[in-house]
């Protein structure tokens, strides 16, 4: 069971590093899988919290992903980063008493120009012009302009990778916000 | 973010994966490293006149072998360590037998010496200088080695830091025998020690704060 997860994940990531997306995508959703099992074990008291590590895991194992050996284990390789993250999550809940908030609230308040447009594109702009930068203009470009990656990379000068993570970070950042956590 | 956004965003325009960057990083953090150290010790510290006289000696290359070999086991300790869920239990020996080596060495050398002698051939001529020289000559390294791990993904940040800062210690010494003059064994299982120790020091004090990804 353990040895046919190790090995059909692996040929998918092995295709999906070779540039396949649609092999790529199956391994992060195989993956994500995998990781809401591990987490949900370590957290039971943290349910609110799994599936934001889930989305950090996944987006830390493809920001690393040129760190894996070939033939090295990728289920421990995946661990390791899983753990890592786990144990920042521990420290930072140590700190803060609770982590981030979900990012679906973040989601939320970008759907919401459908119901009052001029209003809450205000106050949108008002919160995203408290971001940095760099995690600002990946959502303007990316979530609200519709822009896909490699042009907002292209129209900012970042790297594709750099574009990714901020739009992650800066929707958690601004799910935040919303909160009045941060 | 739902998880499948998220998914699919990152699965978007992944351009094939380099499988040589972690050999490529600690490449150019070497070669930059030791490059730097090398140009310091030219210009600060000049090389010592006799060096070619030197370069055929045994004893000369015994001295070489302590940074080298330190190199070596760091290097591969920390291209291990760059890497999640890498063992790297057959690494310690390369990162302590040069020592224990030396350390062998300097006793021999010690109880060879006569009583009234041994204090001075620990401290050799330059005893003052030689640790702080070998800890400004690693700035260099330690700067382009933390850049290479800071583009990697070590899990355990002390350690990683603690190696990367040994890695650059051993550059530097390397370095810094084109310009010392001290060719007494057990002089180097103190004073380069010494000196190599300090960048590894403060890698560990530094590992967790500049390496968290």
């Amino acid at each position: 069971m353990l040895k046919r997860r190790e090995s059909r994940l692996l040929d998918l990531f092995t295709v999906g590093l070779a540039g396949d997306e649609a092999t790529y995508a199956r391994f992060l959703t195989e993956l994500a899988t995998m990781l809401r099992g591990y987490f949900r074990h370590r957290l039971p008291q943290q349910a609110g919290d799994v599936e934001d590590l889930v989305q950090e895991v996944l987006l830390a194992v493809h920001n690393a992903r040129h760190t894996y050996l070939p033939g090295q284990p990728l289920t421990a390789w995946v661990y390791a980063i899983a753990r890592y993250k786990l144990a920042d999550h521990f420290r930072a809940y140590a700190r803060h008493g609770a982590l981030s908030e979900p990012l679906d609230a973040a989601q939320d308040v970008l759907a919401a120009p459908d119901l009052e447009p001029a209003q809450a594109k205000r106050d949108l702009n008002l919160l995203l012009d408290q971001l940095p930068d760099r995690q600002r203009l990946p959502i303007v470009h990316v979530k609200l302009e519709g822009l896909s990656v490699s042009e907002a990379a292209q129209m900012t000068g970042m790297s594709e990778s750099a574009v990714k993570v901020g739009v992650h970070r800066g929707l958690k950042a601004l799910a935040a916000k919303i909160r009045g956590t941060r | 973010m739902k998880t499948d956004d998220l998914i699919s965003m990152l699965a978007t325009g992944v351009p094939p994966v380099d499988r040589h960057v972690v050999s490529r990083r600690f490449g150019i953090a070497v070669a930059t490293g030791a490059a730097l150290a090398i140009l310091l010790v030219a210009m600060t510290l000049h090389v010592r006149a006799d060096l070619a006289d030197v370069a055929v000696t045994p004893l000369f290359w015994a001295k070489v072998a302590l940074p080298l070999s330190l190199l070596l086991g760091a290097l591969w300790m920390a291209t291990r360590l760059a890497r999640p869920g890498m063992p790297i239990g057959a690494c310690w020996p390369g990162v302590t037998a040069p020592f224990a080596a030396v350390w062998l060495g300097a006793l021999y050398v010690i109880t060879q010496t006569p009583a009234g002698e041994r204090a001075a051939a620990v401290l050799g001529q330059t005893w003052r200088v030689c640790p702080f020289n070998i800890a400004v000559l690693s700035v260099p390294a330690f700067i382009a080695v933390f850049w290479a791990l800071r583009g990697l993904a070590p899990t355990r940040l002390r350690l990683a830091g603690a190696v990367g800062g040994l890695l650059s210690g051993a550059v530097a010494t390397l370095a810094y025998c084109l310009h010392c003059p001290e060719m007494g064994v057990a002089f180097w299982g103190v004073w380069y020690v010494l000196g190599m120790l300090v960048p590894t020091a403060i890698g560990a004090m530094l590992g967790p704060r500049l390496l968290r990804w």
